[in-house]
Parts: structure tokens; C-alpha cells; sequence
């Protein structure tokens, strides 16, 4: 059965449609990424998953006792709260050192249970975030652009940790990025989101999909598209995403093409 | 033991220990969460608690733990609906003590009182004050010891509490209901112009100390109850205001334990 299923899925803050009638359910063990340009409701989707947001209208339904490791997409500690990492992994629930200590080896860090977690590099920092979500040997994993901040080695690393990762755990995996390149090719299903689902499938089928080409270009299978989303439309949605294919919807965005 | 509480000393003691023991791991996290204005609006809304306690003849306790509830579940209601909260905070809490303290006036022969108020009185404290503090105090001890491990997740990041089945505003009803009774039995110790700072001063001294949120809480009581015990030892000998003693004190403390930390990151930079 479904880990998640969301059936006609709306968000709506304040006026603004974030994300409408969305459907989508995760099986199993299945690799699934959303890609989709900034403010085309990516986190909302992770959110309404998580239970952090209530759906406007529509249906969230998780497995019972889903277990779920969520890699959030910053952590923001005040520097008021001393933390180590050890005392991280133990949040919510205690494990004991053994767990702790394997749960940062599988994440791919050194030895680094006693260091506060404000003193961690960007990369420690993230890994230590991905142990945390591993330690309730999670059916599915879910990671909100985990790789932000990183340079590009450091998130190829991290993405090929994921990969390790879910070979060993046998988990579901729902990430969002920005980076295709990097994340499409490890991926059974692609899903291209903007304020719906535009488009879905294998990475080869959505690459050479024209809703994902209008979205972020057509060059190099769209590997190498730089999108650039003006923030002059507003979310009002006035004019419905009803038009069809290619989901051109003349938002001021502009696409470009660095391979050219 | 019952001679022993005959002193109004060791009752002022015991009073100031057990409010300092409850304010300080509260403290920490109103230091985390970023709440100080929270605590304060709260606090001086109980001067308001008193008037209404004092016009109908009920208990202060009473009446403070109601009107601090009330402030506080409107403070964190409406902060969640991203008011600009720093003005809506300064205009409620400064608002409700002014209200309290025009309401009090009407009363006939309060106004000497007002002092104890705005101050405290806690070499006033007696047995029955005493039992009220300590049951409050162990109130809130027991909430926070039950609730810890979310409570500490949910102000680490309300995403990360949805993830694991914690309902982020349930938690914050937690703090809110546990400031609402520090206020309370804090106001005859320190009075409410000062509960804040047995909040936040002890917590924020703590912190150079402390490398876990546990440790930090646990520092923070034991400085919390030796403000309250030297400042009643000071008040004494130079005969000062207690309350403000205590506070003068935790905050000499605290100006020695942020010197001290800023000279060692010196020393370990240099």
C-alpha cells in the first residue's frame, strides 16, 4: 500500500493559492524528486506531508505508523541554545550512544557526537540533520532541499550519501531541488511542480517533456537551465492553471540557457 | 521544621528559592524562543489580576493566574498570525499595567499596598503564601519535566516536531500555562515589574556554561536560587528593597559570567 496518498490537494495563505488539486501517492521504496522553480509551493507540498500545514481542501493520508525522517531545509539554532550533537540526535526521542553513533556513520561524518551543532561546517551540518532523520529507521525520507548553502561537490556528496543511504535502509525517498542535474538521473519518479503538477514521470520522460522545457529550458535535456523566476506575478491566480500543455504561464519568468 | 518557618527570614528564603528554582529552566526557554517581551507583557498584566482579585474579594493568586492566562494565550494566539510583535506586545503589556494600576486606585486603602506589587514583599511571605509558591513552583517543575523532550523540539524547529508527531502549539500552550503560574507565585517575591528578569537574567548567565539545553536549565536554577539568597542576605544587611536586591544581584552575576566568557574567547583567540 501507499506510504502517502494526497487526493485534489489545495493550499491556500491568505488569497493565495499555493498549491492546487494535487495528487500524488509515494509506494515504497520508491526515489521520487519534485522539481519546480521558487514559490511553486515545493515546501508546502512537504509540509502538508508532515502534517505542518492543514490542506484548504483535499486529502493528506499517511500509512498508519508511517515512519518518517524529515530533513528540513534550514535550521536556524539561536545562538542562545547550547546543543551538541549528540543531545540533537536524542530530540525528540532518546537513543543511546551505539544508535547515535551508527546513525552519523551512515550519514557519512567523522567522529563529531560532542561538538555543538554551531559550530559544524555546512555539509557536518546537513549529514548531522540526515543521521537525525535516519535514527527512526524511517519508511520514508523526506528531504527539503537539503543541499542548500553547499558547494557543488559538497552536494554531489551528499546526494550520492542519500543514495548509500536508501540501498541500505530500503526507504521511500521524496527530496525537492533545484539542482536536476544532479538529483534527476537517481530518481524513479520526477515530478514537476508549479502551483500544480505540470508534469510526471521517469527523469527521461520529464526531461524531454515540453511542460518541463517551459519551465526550465531546453539545452543539455534541461541539465545545465538556469531559471530565473521574476517575483512580479502575484498568486492571485486569477487566470486558473487551465491552459494546457506546456504550462506557459507568461509569469515574467525568464528561462535561460548556460550551455549556449 | 515548623519552628524553623516561624522566621520570616526562612520563609523569605524558602519563598525565593522555590520561585528562582521553577522561573529559571522557564527562563531558558523564553530566552530560546525569543519571548522576554512575552514574559514582561504577561507579568504586568497581573497588576491587573490584583485589582480584579482585590475588587472581588478572591484570592491574588487567583486572580493573577487569570489575568496572566488570559494575557498570554492572547499574546501567543495572536503570534502566530504574524502581528508586528514587538509594538502590539509594548502597547498590551504597558496597556494592561496601566490599566491595573488605574483599577487599583479606585479601591479604597490599597494604595499603600501598590509597593508590594511592583516589588514584592517576600519578607511579608507567609505559611500559606509559602505552600502556594511551592505547590505552583513544583507545577510548573513537573510540566516541564514531562513535556522536555518536545517542548525542546519545538523550539528547535516546529517542522521538525510535525515530523515526529508533535503538535507545536500544544507545546506552546505548555509554556504559556507555566509562565502564567511563575507570574503567579512569583509576584509576591519579586513583585510584577521584575518578574522578568528572575526569567531571563539566571538563563541568559547560565549560558556561557552550559553545552547541553540541561545543563543550561540546571545552572540557571542554581544561580537563580543563590541571587535569591544573597540578595535576601544583602537586603538585609544594608536594608534595601528585597526584590530589587535579588534582581541587582543576578544581574551582577550575569555581567561577571559575560566578562569572563569574553575574556576567555579572547584568551583562546589570542
Amino acid at each position: 500500500m501507499s506510504l502517502v496518498t494526497l487526493k485534489g490537494l489545495s493550499v491556500r495563505y491568505g488569497g493565495n493559492t499555493v498549491l492546487s488539486d494535487v495528487n500524488l501517492s509515494i509506494e515504497p521504496g520508491e526515489i521520487v524528486t519534485v522539481v519546480g522553480p521558487n514559490g511553486s509551493g515545493k515546501s508546502t507540498l512537504l509540509r502538508s506531508i508532515i502534517g505542518a500545514l492543514k490542506p484548504s481542501s483535499g486529502d493528506v493520508s499517511r500509512a498508519p505508523g508511517l515512519r518518517i525522517g524529515y530533513v528540513p531545509q534550514k535550521l536556524h539554532i539561536d545562538p542562545t541554545l547550547p546543543l551538541t550533537v549528540r543531545r540533537f540526535l536524542s530530540l525528540p526521542a532518546s537513543v543511546s550512544d551505539a544508535r547515535a553513533e551508527d546513525a552519523l556513520q551512515q550519514a557519512g561524518t567523522g567522529p563529531l557526537a560532542e561538538r555543538q551543532m554551531s559550530d559544524l561546517s555546512g555539509g557536518q551540518f546537513q549529514r548531522v540533520l540526515l543521521a537525525r532523520a535516519l535514527l527512526n529507521d524511517p519508511q520514508l525520507l523526506i528531504l527539503d532541499e537539503a543541499t542548500q548553502g553547499l558547494d557543488q561537490p559538497g552536494s554531489a556528496a551528499f546526494y550520492q550519501q542519500i543514495a548509500t543511504v536508501r540501498a541500505q535502509l530500503d526507504c521511500a525517498v521524496l527530496m525537492v531541488s533545484h539542482e536536476l542535474h544532479v538529483v534527476m538521473a537517481a530518481s524513479d519518479r520526477v515530478i514537476c511542480l508549479n502551483g500544480h503538477i505540470c508534469c510526471e514521470g521517469e527523469p527521461e520522460h520529464v526531461a524531454s517533456a515540453p511542460e518541463y522545457r517551459a519551465l526550465f529550458g531546453t539545452g543539455t535535456q534541461g541539465a545545465l537551465a538556469l531559471y530565473r523566476h521574476e517575483h512580479n506575478h502575484s498568486h492571485d491566480h486569477a487566470h486558473n492553471h487551465d491552459h494546457g500543455p506546456g504550462c506557459d504561464h507568461n509569469h515574467g519568468a525568464t528561462t535561460k540557457d548556460m550551455a549556449s | 521544621m515548623m519552628d524553623l518557618l516561624d522566621s520570616f527570614l526562612v520563609r523569605a528564603a524558602l519563598a525565593g528559592v522555590g520561585v528562582a528554582l521553577a522561573a529559571a529552566p522557564l527562563g531558558c526557554f523564553v530566552v530560546w524562543r525569543r519571548m522576554a517581551y512575552f514574559g514582561d507583557a504577561t507579568a504586568h498584566a497581573s497588576i491587573l489580576g490584583v485589582a480584579l482579585a482585590l475588587s472581588f474579594d478572591t484570592s491574588i493568586f487567583a486572580g493573577v493566574l487569570a489575568t496572566s492566562l488570559v494575557m498570554a494565550t492572547t499574546v501567543s494566539s495572536l503570534s502566530n498570525r504574524g502581528y508586528a510583535m514587538d509594538t502590539l506586545l509594548g502597547v498590551m503589556a504597558h496597556s494592561a499595567l496601566a490599566f491595573g494600576l488605574v483599577a487599583v486606585s479606585f479601591l479604597q486603602g490599597v494604595r499603600i499596598d501598590l509597593m508590594a506589587y511592583l516589588f514584592g514583599d517576600i519578607l511579608a511571605v507567609g505559611r500559606a503564601d509559602l505552600a502556594v509558591i511551592w505547590g505552583g513552583a513544583a507545577l510548573v517543575l513537573l510540566l516541564l519535566w514531562a513535556r522536555w523532550s518536545a517542548l525542546l523540539t519545538a523550539t528547535l524547529n516546529p517542522d521538525l516536531a510535525y515530523a515526529a508527531g508533535i503538535d507545536p502549539k500544544r507545546e506552546q500552550m505548555v509554556l504559556t500555562v507555566a509562565l502564567a503560574l511563575v507570574v503567579a507565585v512569583a509576584i509576591k517575591v519579586v513583585g510584577v515589574l521584575l518578574i522578568a528578569a528572575l526569567l531571563l537574567i539566571p538563563a541568559a548567565t547560565a549560558r556561557p556554561f552550559a553545552n547541553t539545553p540541561e545543563r543550561m536549565a540546571l545552572i540557571a536554577a542554581i544561580i537563580g536560587a543563590l541571587s535569591a539568597l544573597g540578595g535576601l542576605q544583602l537586603a538585609f544587611t544594608f536594608d534595601t528593597p528585597t526584590g530589587p536586591t535579588i534582581v541587582c544581584l543576578a544581574a551582577v552575576l550575569f555581567a561577571a559570567s559575560s566578562l569572563g566568557d569574553t575574556l576567555r574567547r579572547a584568551a583562546m583567540r589570542g
